[in-house]
């Protein structure tokens, strides 16, 4: 585990409340708008930041973040333009640690090796790579644990106690529990089965837990941080993105304040979680 | 399915990672992880069962009409003047084109597997079409993903999937073609993973489809090798078929690999030319990259982002190729070129007005290239082409093109 992302989920621990992950698609709608989101998250209470890696078919995503994923494809943004925005954020930002997320093939075609070296110096954490399942480790997830980069898994409800050691067996930084099968931006499910799946894998790791797919409001928020060590939000800070636009997709003047007004609703969910759990 | 292949053969893959060479594997997303490992073991325990290859045998001569005929296309062979060519009759299968064979196969598994919702990616609608038959016959409920623009110029094939009971669902993604078929069903599968089977339609996708359609469809080669040994008493110097995804060329070429003196051709959509994005030629014109499931190569840019290329044929547009195909390509036992729209456009009039048989789009694009080679053929050699599907579902796209009039 890289040092910034232990450090951040122990302090985090220390608080007596889960983390905070907020995803949203680099270069959406715009490489400088994307940018002063980024780092207008922590400010507004994010923990750990999910950097979304634009692709052309994001076969595990819902309408959504495919739409922010084209608006982003549209502006121009390219791997090498994600891992810019990264090296800027670090640039004041030494402690909130970042997660890259997407799929394989702008890696694969970027080049493995010039990927890792080029993700480290821009201060990445660590990857979580949707078409990369355990079977196929060492494509990426081998060299990464190597570079001292996190590979962060998704469990899946799919991922039945049989499975569950394989797909633990090289994940580190955290556990992604995906809380239904289905796309990003579906409904969320009853929150005692989430916590009964949290435990569930609990059992199995002593990685934290952080619990996404259908998170959308900060009671949202409180629910699942009530079991889990961390709740991820993605398609709402999307969606609150995409509704602040013009006709033509460009960003307005309530593009950042909307997703920081969001985060720090989110923020004020986590936050109680732990309270309304102990009551 | 297939005869034991002998050793260093170019038949013996893919490998326990479903690996042909650099290509192939299991690109997915976790959620999928469980079941694709579930039907490996299915598919592994059905291969090896006599009453699976019973229920698949039965099926083909009864229902699909198996085995297709060879036909001497005697006329065409005198009109090129050069080599004899042969025609593997797949169009006259029951639903028209190769994609039946597929189907049958696939949905026998569903139903060991206890799946009771079909879904399937359709582009010209012959795998949508199969889909739904096999789905009306095993009286299971059925989804079909058509991009929106395949729906709009498929129109005929869009009303027989309705008709036979299947739902058709509409794909706006992209240009609305078959890769944004694919995506949608691939999410839907994720979504509904306890219920359902997806019923891949090409040899392509996550291990293990490429292998289970390639021997699902390899009932073509070895019909039309034993075929053309009782015709001609020989193998065929030349083995030509149209490659989109490629499940009709691999079902043919696959019985032929380790035939020494048998040259392969696999044709791909030149579409407008190679020189702008206009085609589907992802060999000749594309990279090795990831999508749906598999490495194979792929029409891409320079960040890895996936083009949408173009062809006349709905079945063959598509910016990837089966990874059995890349790599047969890699290793140099099979050649892959392309057919120009314009080519295949023409290739099908010659073939509607000289034999009697409206061909697909699709196979119009091997016969275009046969129309090539088979002029510089001695009249002594012999061409077996795989006539994958019929052009009935074609016949208005072409009757505009031509400016044939109401």
């Amino acid at each position: 585990m890289t040092a910034r992302m232990e450090k951040r989920f122990a302090d985090v621990a220390a608080e007596g409340r889960p983390v905070l992950v907020t995803y949203f698609m680099g270069g959406d709608p715009d490489f400088d708008t994307s940018l002063a989101i980024m780092k207008a998250l922590p400010k507004a209470g994010a923990d750990v930041i999910e950097l979304g890696m634009p692709f052309s078919d994001p076969m595990a995503d819902g309408p959504s973040i495919q739409l922010a994923g084209q608006r982003s494809l549209k502006g121009g943004q390219t791997l090498a333009k994600t891992l810019e925005l990264a090296r800027r954020f670090r640039g004041e930002d030494q402690h909130t640690p970042i997660v890259l997320m997407g799929y394989y093939n702008p890696i694969y075609i970027y080049g493995v090796d010039r990927f890792l070296t080029d993700a480290l110096e821009a201060g990445i954490d660590g990857l979580i790579v949707v078409d990369l399942p355990p079977e196929m480790d060492d494509e990426l997830c081998i060299p990464a644990l190597k570079r001292d980069i996190n590979f962060i898994r998704l469990a899946t409800p799919t991922t039945d106690d049989r499975r569950l050691p394989k797909v633990l067996e090289n994940t580190s930084g955290f556990v992604y529990y995906v809380s239904m099968t289905g796309i990003t931006g579906s409904a969320l499910p009853d929150p005692s089965l989430i916590a009964g799946a949290v435990q569930r894998i609990k059992s199995h790791t002593e990685l934290p837990v952080c619990v996404g797919f259908g998170v959308k409001t900060a009671e949202h928020a409180r629910a699942i941080g009530a079991s889990a060590d961390g709740v991820v939000v993605g398609t709402a800070i999307v969606n609150q993105i995409a509704s602040s636009l013009t006709e033509d997709g460009r960003a307005t003047d309530a593009t950042v304040p909307g997703v920081e007004a969001l985060v720090k609703g989110l923020s004020a969910g986590v936050r109680a979680a732990r309270l309304a759990a102990a009551e | 399915m297939n005869e034991a292949p002998k050793l260093n053969s170019f038949r013996a893959g893919p490998d326990e990672e479903g690996r042909f060479g650099i290509f192939g594997g299991r690109f997915v997303a976790e959620t999928l992880m469980p079941l694709i490992l579930d039907l490996q073991d299915e598919w592994n325990k059905a291969k090896s069962d006599p009453a699976f290859k019973a229920d698949l045998d039965k099926l083909g001569a009864h229902y699909i009409g198996r085995p297709s005929p060879l036909y001497f296309a005697e006329r065409l062979t005198a009109e090129l003047g050069g080599a004899k060519i042969y025609f593997k009759r797949e169009e006259l299968n029951h639903t028209g084109s190769h994609k039946i064979n597929n189907c049958i196969g696939q949905i026998l598994l569903a139903k060991r597997m206890g799946k009771t919702r079909i879904i399937a990616e359709t582009g010209a609608g012959q795998h949508g079409v199969a889909s739904a038959t096999v789905a009306a016959r095993f009286g299971l409920p059925c989804v079909v993903y058509m991009g929106a623009t395949d729906v709009e110029r498929q129109a005929p094939n869009v009303f027989r999937m309705k008709l036979l009971g299947a739902e058709v669902k509409p794909v706006t993604a992209g240009h609305g073609t078959l890769k944004d078929a694919m995506n949608e069903a691939l999410r839907d599968w994720v979504t509904n993973v306890d219920s359902t089977y997806y019923l891949i339609g090409t040899a392509a996708g996550p291990h293990p489809y490429p292998e289970m359609v390639r021997d699902f469809q390899s009932v073509i080669g070895q019909e039309a090798k034993e075929q053309i040994l009782a015709a001609e008493g020989r193998l065929p110097d030349l083995v030509i078929a149209a490659v989109g995804g490629g499940s009709n060329a691999i079902g043919i070429f696959h019985p032929f690999l380790d035939d020494e003196g048998v040259k392969i051709v696999g044709v791909e959509a030149g579409g407008k030319g190679l020189e702008g994005d206009e085609h589907c030629a992802s060999i000749t014109a594309g990279s090795p990259g990831v999508l749906h499931g598999n490495r194979t190569y792929l029409l891409q840019d320079g960040d890895g982002q996936i083009k949408e290329g173009h062809s006349i044929s709905a079945g063959l547009d598509y910016p990837g190729i089966g990874p059995e195909h890349a790599w047969l390509n890699d290793v140099g036992r099979v050649e892959y070129v392309p057919i120009m729209d314009h080519e295949a456009l023409e290739a099908f009039q010659v073939l509607t007005k000289l034999e009697g048989i409206i061909p697909a789009l699709e196979p119009s694009h091997a016969l275009a290239e046969v129309i090539k080679r088979a002029p510089k053929m001695g009249k002594d050699e012999i061409i077996l082409m795989n006539l994958s599907g019929r052009g009935d579902k074609d016949i208005f796209t072409v009757g505009k093109i031509l400016g044939m009039g109401q």
